[in-house]
């Protein structure tokens, strides 16, 4: 009897979760970086809670951004690195499940932790607790969906040296929409208006995302590892 | 009837002998290297190919074909007959693939390494594979985090890796790496059981292969 | 039927139809572009609203399309290479894409200059001109990682990649761009659609992006065939076509 699909989806997931908490500095360090961004912003601009506010739902989600970039290094690196990405990917499971697995236990541990940090930062940038859920249900959607494309841009640069910047510029101009429809979805909640259609459009650019990203991650991954 | 089952068994006999790993003249670049010139092999059942030659004559890269990670610009490969871009899910269960590093993650255990590779292909319990690592001599680094291990005892763990996953096919990149002569006569009888339960193995290595079996020779230079 | 698609994948053929189509491509460019300068700079009526400064449509709209049509170009080329393992589709992406990132390059200065008289600012985040911006971005990401591997073949299958993955983001990527740009700003200034525009402006804009396309084609052959000397540098015809 085979192992299933499903089955190996676990196990993979499992492993990546045992190897993100057993290395918590490398989970935590992304966050530090989510603080220090946001903290750039007010230092160099104003203070002014107003204003804050007005800067707040683009300022989060550009530090989201950033710092995501940089938790994406450790998708595909470290497995490349040691040569365990070749033996998951001959297991005779398929690249797509491996992938689907990988990318799911990341946005689990990093998309994961921004959230839980974003109350804080958004708290900082003095934006009303009212706008919280909004705020968290379009980090949840915009960090799966740039876990996603991270997938895509790492698996297409396993293996160069200097990948992370190549990395943040193939991926950054393709989250652009999700940046465009996050912060406005945040920014309507702020001001009273209806954030519903940022938040759908949001959700259907996800699952487009989701739907098609594992393909092109995993023909990226073939490639780079001929 | 009987002529019938007896003609179909005959038919599956001669297949069976010709059933295995046929590469038919493949070609591959690198950049601008043209590094394997139409190498051609065929390895059947009980059958142990040593692929030989000099630094940068293509033996990894000929593994990393063979695999099928590595595509050939021209030339096929065919596994019982069938190509192999055709059905690679169904190839890969039937091999393993020992590259020239031992593929393991450092933070895991011994056996959580072999855990997560090998519950891939096939399910075992916790004490089979403990089992499997004390066939290869490491059993006492079951519970130790890979990157304590010394160079030879990671060795071995690969090595139990690739026994426990109960492949026909073993292709190895330079398995005598880092073993010491204890080791180095484990691997070597270790290689000598898989051949003769009708296994096959191609192993590259740039020095002399001591496996007491009539081992067939490919040079590559 | 399917010949003349095969044939296309011989480099030696390929280099030798693009020296032929070359000069009737440019030529028509020539022939179209000058009637479109003449016609759209001289003849047409200058506009209501904006005066003599609408004339510049006549380079910045070409010079958008062109950009799109480039980068879509260059995706399908490179699927061809990535699906049926085509070389000589991943030489016309690998040619085409400095080419469209001129275009892309071209279509945000000729945007910015025409804001000035428009928006009395040369840069105002327009969500035409975003776009624009956010596709060079997508050029400069696709030529940047072709050029990242070492391995030629490698870096040709991941570059096409990224231009797939780019060809499916560009209208998702616009339309949030106009989204976006829709909550922010009333109105936007008339734009002139092409059914808007009476004739005697309207064809030398057909004319203008006729003569941009097939100087798009000519430079293509002229790039295609130093991409083929390149990727056949090894090969024995080149080393012939070069010696004689």
């Amino acid at each position: 009897m085979r192992v299933g699909g499903w089955e190996t989806l676990g196990l993979v997931l499992r492993r990546e979760l045992v190897l993100g908490f057993r290395r918590p500095d490398q989970l935590v360090q992304p966050l530090v970086f989510f603080l220090i961004v946001t903290t750039l912003f007010p230092l160099g601009l104003s203070v002014q809670l107003v204003l804050l506010r007005e800067m707040a739902p683009g300022v989060l989600w550009v530090a989201a951004l950033l710092a995501s970039m940089l938790s994406l290094e450790a998708l595909f690196k470290s497995d490349a690195d040691d040569g365990t990405l070749e033996q998951l990917v001959l297991s005779g499971q398929g690249v797509y499940v491996i992938v689907v697995a990988k990318t799911l236990a990341h946005w689990l541990v990093s998309g994961a932790a921004l959230i839980l940090v974003s109350p804080l930062v958004a708290t900082a940038l003095a934006i009303p607790w009212s706008a919280f859920p909004v705020m968290l249900l379009s980090l949840g959607l915009g960090t799966l969906t740039l876990s996603w494309l991270g997938a895509i841009g790492a698996g297409l640069t396993v293996g160069l040296k200097r990948g992370n910047v190549l990395v943040s510029l193939i991926v950054l101009p393709l989250a652009m929409p999700l940046l465009i429809f996050g912060a406005g979805a945040t920014d309507r909640a702020i001001s009273g208006t209806s954030p519903l259609g940022a938040l759908y459009l949001l959700a259907a650019l996800c699952l487009l995302t989701c739907t098609l990203a594992p393909f092109a991650a995993a023909a990226a991954l073939t490639v780079t590892l001929e | 009837m009987g002529t019938t089952r007896g003609a179909a068994a005959a038919a599956a006999a001669v297949n069976g002998a010709r059933a295995g790993l046929s590469v038919e003249k493949i070609h591959v670049w690198r950049g601008d290297r043209h590094v394997l010139k139409g190498v051609s092999l065929e390895l059947g059942a009980g059958e142990l190919l040593h692929v030989s030659g000099a630094n940068g004559t293509g033996k990894s890269t000929l593994l990393r074909v063979v695999t099928g990670l590595l595509p050939p610009e021209q030339g096929r490969i065919a596994w019982r007959g069938t190509p192999i871009s055709a059905v690679p899910l169904d190839y890969q269960h039937e091999l393993a693939y020992a590259s020239h590093e031992p593929a393991l993650k450092g933070d895991l255990t011994a056996l959580e390494n072999l855990r997560f590779m090998v519950g891939l292909k096939r399910r075992m319990s916790a004490q089979q594979l403990r089992a499997t690592l004390d066939r290869t001599g490491v059993a006492q680094c079951a519970d130790l985090p890979a990157r304590v291990l010394s160079a030879g005892q990671r060795r071995r763990v690969a090595m139990a890796r690739v026994l426990a996953v109960g492949a026909t096919l073993w292709l190895l990149d330079e398995p005598y790496t880092n073993l010491d002569t204890a080791g180095s006569e484990l691997l070597s009888a270790l290689l000598l059981a898989h051949i003769r339960a009708g296994g096959m193995a191609l192993v590259v290595a740039h020095h002399d292969l001591d496996v007491a079996t009539a081992t067939r020779r490919l040079g590559l230079d | 039927m399917w010949t003349w698609f095969y044939r296309l994948a011989s480099p030696p053929y390929v280099y030798r139809v693009a020296a032929v189509w070359m000069p009737w491509l440019l030529g028509g460019a020539a022939f179209a572009i000058g009637y479109g300068v003449i016609d759209g700079l001289g003849f047409a009526p200058p506009d209501y609203q904006q005066g003599d400064a609408f004339r510049i449509i006549y380079v910045h709209a070409p010079c958008a399309w062109l950009s799109l049509f480039a980068y879509t170009t260059m995706a399908v080329a490179g699927a061809i290479g990535l699906i049926w393992r085509i070389k000589m589709g991943h030489a016309v992406a690998a040619a085409s894409a400095p080419i469209g990132a001129s275009f892309t390059l071209g279509a945000l200065v000729t945007g910015s200059l025409w804001g000035r008289p428009m928006w009395g600012t040369y840069w105002a985040w327009d969500p035409r001109l975003t776009s624009e911006l956010i596709l060079l971005f997508l050029y400069v990401g696709v030529m940047a990682l072709r050029s990242a591997f070492d391995d030629a073949n490698r870096g040709d299958r991941a570059a096409a990649l990224l231009a797939i993955v780019g060809v499916v983001n560009v209208p998702i990527i616009h339309f949030s761009v106009v989204w976006w740009n829709s909550l922010h700003q009333g109105a936007t200034v008339a734009k002139f659609g092409k059914s808007e525009m009476p004739g005697s402006m309207l064809w030398p804009l057909l004319a203008m992006l006729l003569g941009f396309m097939l100087f798009y084609g000519a430079v293509l052959c002229i790039r295609l065939r130093g991409e083929v000397l390149n990727r056949e540098r090894q090969s024995a015809w080149v080393r012939e076509a070069i010696g004689s």
